[in-house]
């Protein structure tokens, strides 16, 4: 009787004990992420129900805010401006994002052909451009683009083609916009491509061959589709970033010539340092950009199918 | 590494058809070098060359009358006032304030304090959620996943009020705080590595009679230094490289960092034609730490970035 009383006694202590390091234990993780569950709650968490709640407020930062409900949407809405934006930043999407997928593409399958030592060298130096801020990118090429004195226009000019105005007309800026960012951007992306490329087995492809299918077509069957579950994160994640440009046309055009590149961030900014600061509007036009950018990004993920992988098929 | 051509064990003289293919490859890597380096030289072209010359040769390959001064200018070694007294400054130059030391100052205590806090802290946090069991740690995990999503423009914009209410405007820490404690994805990257770490180590340990902060700092840390290196470089990059976000805060010049001093100096240039001997002078000593992450990183680089294709 009494052996099997200490028994459960000692389990009881036992018992107690573990919970107590359980708890120990749970406390010390606790502590382990708050620094960041402040840094979370503080800089993620409250601005973004912040930034909703700040779209419903006439407020310019210097007298008291005014609860104006929608108002700021419907003024935006009505907002010639902001639709010019928005459409500005499409016109940049759609000249930056297949122009870029496709070179890096072709850059890494033309890596591919390569040694592994020039082919690792070669990954080092295009990764450069990337390494620099937008800002510095940008002021090279603006100098480079000049229209009058610009070094394009020089070689331009020394073979015998017309000079170009780039940033300085309303036609051309926007793709200019495109061009500099494609040039930081695509070593990175021929990356990513590239690392995708490793992953397709050598043996697909010596199948292939050997029922007499040529390197396009290899490219088409073999490539392209195994290439996927890399092109959709290469497209949602780039996607995402250009909708977002803006310290590239922040330091050379300021959103001209005539707001031929005034993107919806650079609209986003003007509310709220130029003319009159309106924190309501810079907000909402901010919340409108969430919402596309989620939209958006549902939509590539159904159509690219993302979930799917194609290796099974072939093996 | 070329893929096999069916027509290869037909051809008589596959010696020929080979290389023909190599050479366009390697005329297209040549290019895709030129187009990616010589931009770079035309920086330093530009930024060798005498302010007035530049606007005079504006197809030399070479420094036109190579000098250093567009760099002592920047970098605040010689006085503009000196050299208006001396009748040397044009209409080609700007007089605007170019201390690129301070500058370049604020630049490294800006991304260095980020790069510090940020790799401590999120690794911390990315080993609880990896090792540590605690109530709620999973629903934590995701809604700080959700966070990846927010674009950076929502967020800035509420910060900034924040930062102004705390009377932060034009301060190390207002530029700082927001990124200084934790960022979603160093949580997760560094998440990873945790989770992939044999725990067999980290139990003889407890055995031993080591604590969790032991277990963490000892064994657990050292054990994912190359990943936690590579953070340290890619938040050091992007800070270095953040503009809006210092734009918005940090305008003040005692704290202006490299990125926000060349967009106002662009700003500030004289009427029409830019300073470009001095802008490119600028850009040439913002590039310095791209340079350098570049020759003694660059393949921790390109490594990260092709891993996190697979996340």
């Amino acid at each position: 009787m009494s052996a099997n009383y200490t028994h459960i006694k000692s389990r009881f202590i036992l018992s107690k004990w573990m919970n107590q390091l359980l708890n120990k234990e749970a406390l010390i993780g606790y502590l382990f992420i708050l620094p960041s569950l402040i840094g979370f709650a503080i800089f993620f968490a409250y601005p973004a129900a912040r930034a909703v709640y700040i779209s419903f407020l006439d407020w310019n930062l210097l007298t008291e805010a005014r609860y104006v409900g929608l108002d700021n949407y419907r003024t935006l809405f009505d907002d010639k401006r902001f639709w010019d934006s928005l459409q500005v930043t499409v016109l940049y999407v759609a000249w930056n994002i297949p122009l870029q997928t496709v070179l890096a593409i072709f850059m890494a399958v033309m890596l591919e052909r390569f040694s592994t030592t020039v082919s690792s060298i070669m990954r080092g130096i295009m990764i450069l451009p990337w390494l620099m801020p937008n800002v510095v990118v940008a002021l090279l090429w603006l100098w480079i683009l000049d229209p009058s004195i610009g070094l394009m226009n020089e070689f331009l000019k020394a073979v015998g083609m017309d000079r170009q105005p780039f940033m300085g007309s309303p036609d051309q800026a926007i793709q200019s916009m495109a061009g500099i960012n494609i040039w930081r951007h695509v070593g990175y992306t021929s990356i990513l491509v590239f690392a995708g490329l490793k992953t397709i087995p050598r043996s697909l492809y010596e199948a292939a061959a050997i029922d007499g299918a040529g390197e396009l077509m290899q490219f088409r069957k073999i490539t392209l589709p195994l290439l996927r579950p890399v092109l959709v994160f290469v497209l949602v994640t780039s996607v995402i970033g250009s909708f977002q440009v803006f310290d590239t046309i922040a330091v050379t055009t300021g959103g001209g010539p005539a707001g031929s590149t005034r993107v919806i961030i650079y609209y986003i900014y003007q509310q709220v340092f130029e003319r009159r600061i309106k924190m309501g509007m810079a907000t909402a036009a901010s919340v409108v950009l969430f919402s596309i950018l989620i939209t958006v990004t549902i939509i590539q993920m159904r159509l690219l199918r993302s979930g799917e992988s194609d290796v099974a098929d072939y093996q | 590494m070329t893929t096999t051509h069916p027509d290869e064990s037909i051809q008589k003289s596959p010696k020929i058809q080979v290389p023909s293919g190599m050479i366009l490859s390697y005329l297209v890597l040549m290019v895709l070098l030129f187009i990616t380096l010589f931009p770079l030289w035309w920086v330093i072209r530009t930024a060798l060359t005498a302010p007035s010359s530049v606007f005079s040769h504006t197809s030399s390959l070479m420094p036109v009358h190579p000098m250093t001064q567009n760099f002592e200018r920047v970098l605040g070694l010689i006085d503009t006032e000196d050299l208006i007294g001396e009748g040397v400054v044009t209409s080609y130059m700007s007089t605007a304030t170019l201390d690129f030391w301070v500058f370049l100052r604020n630049s490294f205590i800006v991304s260095g304090s980020i790069t510090l806090g940020q790799t401590l802290f999120s690794s911390m946090a990315a080993y609880a959620f990896a090792r540590i069991r605690f109530p709620l740690r999973d629903k934590i995990f995701f809604v700080y996943l959700t966070g990846l999503m927010i674009p950076g423009i929502v967020l800035f914009i509420p910060n900034f009020v924040f930062i102004r209410q705390l009377g932060w405007i034009g301060t190390y820490q207002g530029i700082i705080a927001p990124t200084f404690l934790m960022t979603p994805f160093a949580v997760f990257f560094m998440r990873q590595f945790f989770l992939g770490l044999n725990k067999d180590l980290e139990e003889a340990a407890t055995i031993d009679g080591a604590s969790r902060i032991g277990l963490f700092w000892r064994i657990a840390l050292p054990l994912v230094k190359g990943p936690l290196l590579t953070l340290a470089i890619l938040t050091f990059i992007g800070s270095w490289n953040e503009y809006l976000w210092p734009l918005l805060v940090g305008r003040d010049e005692d704290v202006r960092v490299l990125t926000v001093a060349l967009g106002i100096f662009r700003e500030q240039t004289p009427q029409g034609a830019p300073d470009w001997a001095g802008l490119m002078a600028g850009t040439a000593v913002s590039i310095v730490p791209a340079i350098i992450i570049f020759i003694f990183f660059g393949r921790k680089v390109v490594d990260s970035i092709q891993f996190s294709g697979f996340k």
